[in-house]
């Protein structure tokens, strides 16, 4: 017998037990097959590097270091990836944020100059696109091919976050931008003193998606840079996957005579795949479980969108 | 428009005595929309103007002429595409590939709802929280990782292979990522384990949205488990799931690029070439932007009227559009 909040006793049936059993056991599995890779990428990092080439570290680590995360930034390439990486992180999610923030309150000025028109031009770019070739053609013309700047400008417009904020500011009270209105305040003042405050859980969503959406992003890397210096933490990791014999011998000879490294910390092609994958998903599995709430949320709106 | 106007303009009375020369709305307006005219030609610039590119598809096209230097050979690309011998059976392996990867996609979509409905029976919190987060956590990495993940449990040299190996269960590594064998449901397999977890928080948040005298009513009348899941839950769920499934079958054609990128090698090459990746292999890689940009075109056309047809299902149906 379990009793529930609402004070209706029932009856635990055997079967209920059964049931409940498998349930957890099922998603327990689950979760562990989620969690698991992870976990194993971490622990092969700091483990000493003999055993966990030899497989023998699974479930907890042995002979714990730090010497791979030093050694593996003397990888060609690997810091400048990182910075490039963070820059683009950084300025892009900036840049969307703010655009989208902008053109979805002037959206929702009713003066704008044919403002239906301009609103259904920008939201129908979402169902369409010209295909692979033709955007490489226009990035050339554009001259935005090896540029860093082909991660930021075609990521700055963005339909589906300036429908959100639209949504967002036209359901906040009107009043609120009409009292400053009548005391003279114009509509870029308006903007930046009474709407951007007031829109700071949408924009972190919005926020948080781009991030991780500049962070994750592999395609444009591939299509776009040819220039070594330019290419991005996940694309990189993609040549070390491939690569990663010669990387081993890349990393020995660059170390300095002085530090022979030991045999628990030299480097092995699966030790510096795993440091750097392990780099590369650190801040995803920082920033995921702090802003998961902001994630549902953006989700959430997405489907109600209409 | 005149009402709102005029109200305005009472508003404003006062304030337009003190400045005379203060704006009309309509000068307003025309500069408001200078204002976003950056932002309106960026759009333009990156969602309407490449369609220019489609032209590619009309010509012969080599790399680093001008398109007016190359010659124009009219609709040959699309006509090679369903005459020439090689080049349609190799279509017809890529069209298998793209049906397979979105058929499969289509019939496991129910898997994110039956995540739902279980999870929602668990009633131990932190347990239901534990579980929620991380099997989302994949859906936030990118494919590269994905894959470099796959690599270091399943490569030869790979966890997998090594724990099978040390207990002498087998004697050969297992090829599990360099072989052209059952790569459709490898594919399917990694994309469930990435998009699993994440793809039943829609129906879980649509779970918490159902009325719960629903549920108190059924079980004074003597409901079981079963028959809640049955007759309440899964109801509730099917508006949700049949836009997921108009939504997929919209993207019939675009499966992406990213996951069977990375994944593929000379072994699976055949199975695993769906019709993104195949534009990108023979226009970046291969053989000719020209025909590239024709399978492209062809690709979108087909999209747009699925997306349409789809809309119009569900106007149908629902009573509601999609888009």
């Amino acid at each position: 017998m379990s009793k529930r909040k609402s004070g209706t006793v029932i009856r635990q049936k055997p079967s209920d037990f059964v049931f409940s059993f498998f349930n957890y056991l099922i998603f327990a599995i689950l979760t562990i097959l989620c969690a698991y890779p992870f976990y194993y990428l971490i622990i092969n990092s700091i483990s000493a590097n003999y055993l966990s080439a030899a497989g023998a570290i699974n479930l907890i680590p042995r002979g714990i270091h730090f010497q791979n995360y030093v050694d593996v930034f003397k990888l060609n390439g690997l810091t400048t990836a990182t910075l490039v990486s963070v820059a683009r992180t950084v300025i892009g999610t900036l840049c969307t944020v703010l655009a989208s923030a902008y053109m979805g309150f002037m959206f929702t000025q009713k003066q704008l100059w044919h403002r239906k028109l301009w609103y259904r031009l920008v939201v129908v770019t979402m169902y369409f696109n010209a295909g692979l070739i033709p955007m490489f053609m226009t990035m050339k013309f554009l001259h935005l091919t090896n540029s860093f700047w082909v991660y930021i400008i075609p990521a700055i417009v963005q339909p589906f976050n300036i429908i959100m904020v639209k949504t967002y500011v036209e359901s906040l009270p009107a009043s609120l931008q009409e009292a400053a209105e009548m005391d003279g305040a114009g509509v870029l003042t308006r903007f930046a003193k009474i709407v951007l405050p007031v829109c700071t859980p949408i924009l972190a969503t919005i926020a948080i998606w781009a991030a991780v959406g500049q962070w994750d992003s592999f395609q444009d890397t591939l299509i776009y840079i040819t220039d070594q210096k330019l290419y991005s933490l996940q694309y990189l990791l993609y040549t070390y996957l491939n690569q990663a014999s010669s990387l081993a011998a890349l990393v020995k000879s660059s170390g300095s005579a002085a530090a022979v490294a030991s045999v628990a910390t030299m480097q092995t092609p699966g030790s510096i795949r795993m440091t750097v994958s392990v780099i590369v998903v650190l801040p995803i599995l920082f920033i995921y479980p702090m802003f998961q709430k902001y994630f549902v949320k953006g989700i959430m709106i997405g489907s109600v969108k209409g | 428009m005149d009402a709102s106007g005029s109200t305005i303009k009472k508003g404003k009375t006062g304030k337009m005595l003190k400045s005379p020369g203060a704006r009309t709305k309509e000068q307003q307006g025309k500069i408001m929309f200078l204002l976003v005219l950056p932002f309106l030609f960026l759009s333009f610039m990156f969602s309407y103007f490449p369609l220019h590119g489609w032209l590619y598809a009309l010509y012969d096209y080599r790399a680093p002429l001008k398109l007016s230097q190359c010659q124009f050979v009219g609709l040959k690309w699309f006509a090679t595409l369903f005459s020439n011998p090689t080049q349609v059976s190799q279509l017809l392996i890529v069209m298998r590939n793209t049906f397979a990867m979105s058929l499969l996609g289509i019939l496991t979509s129910f898997l994110p709802v039956l995540f739902a409905v279980f999870l929602n029976e668990i009633k131990c919190r932190w347990f239901k929280n534990m579980v929620q987060t991380l099997t989302t956590l994949p859906n936030f990495i990118s494919w590269t990782l994905v894959y470099a993940v796959a690599f270091c449990l399943f490569s030869s040299t790979g966890m997998v292979n090594t724990v099978l190996q040390n207990l002498g269960w087998i004697s050969a590594p297992i090829k599990f990522l360099d072989s052209g064998e059952h790569v459709w449901l490898r594919m399917l397999l990694w994309s469930t384990w990435k998009g699993l977890g994440w793809g039943a928080i829609m129906y879980l948040a649509a779970i918490s949205g159902i009325d719960q005298e629903m549920y108190e009513a059924a079980r004074v009348d003597g409901a079981g488990r079963w028959q809640l899941i049955k007759n309440i839950t899964i109801p509730s769920l099917l508006p949700t799931y049949f836009v997921m499934l108009m939504l997929s079958v919209a993207n019939f054609l675009s499966n992406g690029m990213d996951q069977y990128y990375v994944f593929q090698n000379s072994f699976n090459k055949e199975s695993i070439q769906v019709l993104d990746l195949y534009v990108y292999n023979i226009g970046m890689t291969g053989k000719s932007l020209s025909l590239a940009t024709a399978i492209g075109v062809m690709k979108s056309l087909v999209s747009v009227t699925l997306l349409l047809i789809v809309n119009f299902t569900s106007k149908k149906v629902r009573g509601e559009s999609i888009i």
